[in-house]
């Protein structure tokens, strides 16, 4: 084999584990990536209905409620504008609070409350989920110019 | 006044490192040897200085001298003295001064232990080590100094977050960061090859010890770890694709594809400037590693709240360092050259296809780190990557890596024959075929599962074969004893890594294939069973710890009516933080581990209680220790310590020899 052949078969190695490389992060991207919904933005019919995503915000005192087989929940999330009611089943991290931050991945139910397979609260008292700030950020950064839409 | 005298330390050493970065390198250039001797001296005198300032935060920390903002934000009086010591690397500052002495200390062990490099290549790895701590000091003075005064100073301190009151905290940090760090000698020697445009054996053979101790240490701290976050988080996962995780795995992988790389460059000659790449990529890698975590960017049990300045720092610093020894490579890596050639079939294009697939790995994983934040960024939405993605990508990607494993090293260097390696290998992948096949039937496994077991046992019976053919050569004129003495250890490190690696795919497909969990709310004199295993909750106590209070439940686990083990899960409240912590129970075995972990109690009086039985999971640890393991034993090889002493009698004679004798003492070792 003339070595002008042996470096494109070389070549031709890299390119096609490239090739596979890009396949399988196109087809896990499509099929994984977890998009994120503020309790408004999903109260105006923005999330989508079948596809796992994640929502984010407080959770509003007084909300939690555990279901009688014991290990199911049900919980407020909040923008402080719009709320979402969260089902989940399992364990609650040891963090979770009422009236502090949390975000939770899951799918919309057909009456509109949210499933969630997975919550995930802060790791210490004075860290916030970035995604939670963000969903109570956007609303105050939101209110001056809903209030300046209504004369 | 001691914390003052850090900070004075700190502006000495940042004083040293700047010199360091600059003389020994003009040194170099001009040839003059005055200049390139200042080397040495400097890299103690930096060292010393980082370990004063080092050894004056530990001294604030076990002195509760809380009037020093960052031991009053990480320690309390109440804390045990052993975790104030490791509240030294509780937070940001902290960690970030710890990575400061790893550097210096590998920079000192370069001064040290370099005696038979030529003074100008010494003189150009330590001033670009130097150049590299002139970023980090610069950072620690000008962003994060750990020595700030509050005034005036709190009663007492914040204390050290209950997740991180733990052994792991002791060792996993300064372990990690080793790794970390370690790579930067890596780095700073393929540096000072492209200044000074010639690569040869030589070179490799004096990198490539360094490199096989900073995989090592990257190796034992991603392992800690992983099984730190297993007892400790308290819900028996133990590994999250969590950003953090990737930013430490990342430089693992091209890691690995370094120090295979470096061998052909060693032994062949061959792969120059592709090794030099792949050195400025883990190094890059790392410094990445280190923005991810500590520019509070992540979610993450890493992340910690801090300001963005910081982050713009290690961003600027990110582009000059990953962009200057990119840019130098373009420049210089022609006149390296990629070194001696070889055929389509042969050990060299085995290890190529490792590294290709190591590095194509490595992007993707960058890319499911980055995207979410790039996205985020762009102001384009937020988007998280989870774990689904992670595992489509990189299981199938590391199949090949597996496969080609265990037939690399049967193919001769430079020109190996397919017939040759088949019939060598024919029967041991009969033999694991058959195997994995009766296990999978036997036990009902998924495909999966069945896959996996072929791999592993692939790799693990593939390694036993080569060793045992290696202790074959030569039988007509040497002993067993003779010729077991005989291999190198770099061979041992080699089937011994393998090994690991096997044990670990082993290890996690049958965790992640065949565990059971089972989440229930109990009462006391309740009874759930997982996995065949019955776990009966027989009774809660009150405890007091020295700053926590905890209720204590203790379960019967019993199997077909015969009693395994008593286990005893906490829910601790830290009293300073107010924050509730799981303290899981896990009862380890050689097939098995059993875990419990207490939810909340409600107000009738049950608990809410996840039980796991997770098959082989000792396996992965035990993985990880043996990859290790075989690291050490590659790094420990006679020919990296003996050139050493040979050379303090006659240094250029001794390197001469070295140039020349490498590639022709380097055979196939199979042959």
């Amino acid at each position: 084999m003339k070595a002008r052949h042996k470096r494109l078969s070389l070549v031709l190695l890299g390119l096609s584990a490239l090739a596979l490389a890009a396949w399988l992060v196109l087809s896990a991207f499509q099929k994984n990536l977890v998009f994120f919904f503020t309790p408004s933005q999903i109260q105006s019919g923005q999330a989508p209905a079948q596809r796992s995503f994640r929502v984010g915000g407080m959770v509003e005192q007084g909300s939690l409620q555990r279901l009688p087989d014991g290990i199911s929940h049900r919980f407020v999330v909040t923008d402080m504008a719009q709320r979402v009611t969260v089902h989940y089943k399992g364990l609650l991290p040891d963090l979770f609070k009422e009236g502090k931050g949390v975000v939770a991945q899951g799918k919309l139910a057909a009456d509109h409350s949210f499933v969630a397979d997975e919550v995930l609260a802060k790791h210490d008292e004075n860290y916030m989920p970035p995604e939670a700030a963000y969903a109570l950020k956007q609303v105050n950064a939101g209110q001056p110019a809903a209030a300046k839409g209504q004369p | 006044m001691t914390p003052e005298l850090g900070n004075v330390a700190l502006i000495l050493a940042l004083g040293l490192s700047s010199l360091l970065g600059v003389l020994p390198i003009w040194g170099a250039h001009k040839q003059d040897a005055r200049w390139m001797a200042l080397a040495r001296p400097l890299a103690a005198g930096q060292f010393a200085f980082v370990a004063l300032a080092f050894g004056i935060l530990v001294s604030a920390f076990v002195g509760n001298d809380f009037s020093v903002a960052y031991v009053a934000g990480n320690a309390n009086s109440l804390l045990p003295v052993y975790y104030r010591v490791a509240g030294t690397w509780g937070g940001h500052e902290g960690s970030l001064l710890l990575w400061q002495l790893m550097l210096a200390g590998w920079t000192l062990g370069v001064a040290l232990f370099s005696r038979a490099l030529p003074q100008a290549t010494v003189a150009r790895v330590l001033g670009v080590l130097g150049l590299v701590s002139v970023g980090f000091l610069s950072f620690t003075l000008f962003t994060s100094n750990p020595f700030e005064r509050v005034l005036p100073a709190p009663p007492d301190g914040r204390d050290l977050n209950p997740l991180l009151q733990d052994f792991g905290m002791i060792i996993h940090p300064p372990m990690l960061y080793m790794g970390y760090v370690g790579f930067s000698v890596a780095f700073a020697f393929a540096i000072a090859a492209l200044i000074e445009g010639r690569l040869d054996a030589a070179w490799a053979k004096w990198s490539r010890p360094w490199t096989l101790l900073a995989w090592v240490f990257l190796t034992l701290g991603i392992f800690l770890g992983s099984f730190w976050a297993y007892y400790e988080l308290g819900w028996g996962g133990w590994w999250f694709w969590d950003a953090v995780e990737s930013a430490s795995f990342m430089p693992w992988l091209v890691g690995t594809a370094l120090i295979h790389s470096l061998s052909v460059s060693e032994k062949r000659g061959s792969f120059k400037n592709w090794t030099v790449l792949l050195a400025i990529l883990a190094f890059s890698l790392s410094l990445l590693g280190t923005f991810l975590v500590r520019s509070g960017v992540l979610t993450s049990v890493h992340a910690f709240a801090s300001d963005p300045r910081r982050g713009l720092y290690i961003l600027v610093f990110l582009l000059i360092a990953i962009g200057g020894s990119l840019a130098l490579y373009a420049w210089r890596a022609p006149k390296v050259g990629l070194g001696g050639r070889f055929s389509l079939f042969s050990r060299e294009s085995m290890l190529l296809i490792n590294n290709v697939f190591l590095v194509v790995t490595t992007g993707t994983v960058l890319l499911g780190t980055l995207y979410p934040l790039a996205l985020d960024a762009l102001g384009l939405g937020k988007i998280s990557v989870g774990p689904p993605y992670f595992e489509a990508v990189f299981v199938p990607l590391m199949l090949p890596v597996l496969l080609f494993m265990s037939v690399g090293p049967f193919v001769a260097w430079k020109q190996g024959s397919v017939k040759r390696v088949w019939l060598e290998l024919r029967g041991t992948a009969l033999v694991c075929v058959a195997l994995a096949l009766s296990i999978a039937l036997a036990a009902k496994t998924s495909v999966a599962v069945a896959a996996g077991l072929l791999l592993a046992l692939w790799v693990l019976l593939g390694s036993v074969l080569h060793l045992a053919q290696r202790l074959q050569a030569g039988r007509d004129r040497a002993t067993l004893g003779q010729r077991w003495r005989a291999v190198p250890l770099s061979f041992w490190g080699m089937v011994v890594a393998h090994i690991g690696v096997g044990v670990f795919v082993l290890g996690v497909t049958l965790v992640k294939g065949l565990d059971h969990a089972q989440d229930a709310s109990l009462r006391e004199g309740d009874t759930i069973s997982a996995g065949g295993y019955q776990f009966a909750f027989k009774s809660l106590e009150k405890r007091k710890g020295p700053n926590y209070v905890a209720g204590r439940a203790t379960f019967e686990v019993s199997r077909d009516g015969q009693h395994v083990v008593t286990m005893y899960p906490e829910k601790r409240l830290y009293i300073v933080q107010r924050m509730p912590m799981t303290e899981a129970a896990i009862d380890r075995g050689f097939t098995r581990d059993l875990y419990v972990s207490l939810g909340e109690a409600t107000p009738n009086g049950a608990w809410g209680v996840r039980v796991q039985v997770k098959p082989f999971i000792g396996w992965v640890w035990a993985g990880c220790l043996v990859m290790a393991l075989g690291g050490l034993l590659a790094a420990s090889d006679r020919r990296y310590r003996q050139r050493a002493r040979a050379t303090s009698a006659a240094p250029h004679a001794h390197v001469a020899e070295a140039l020349q004798g490498a590639p022709l003492r380097a055979g196939p070792l199979t042959t």
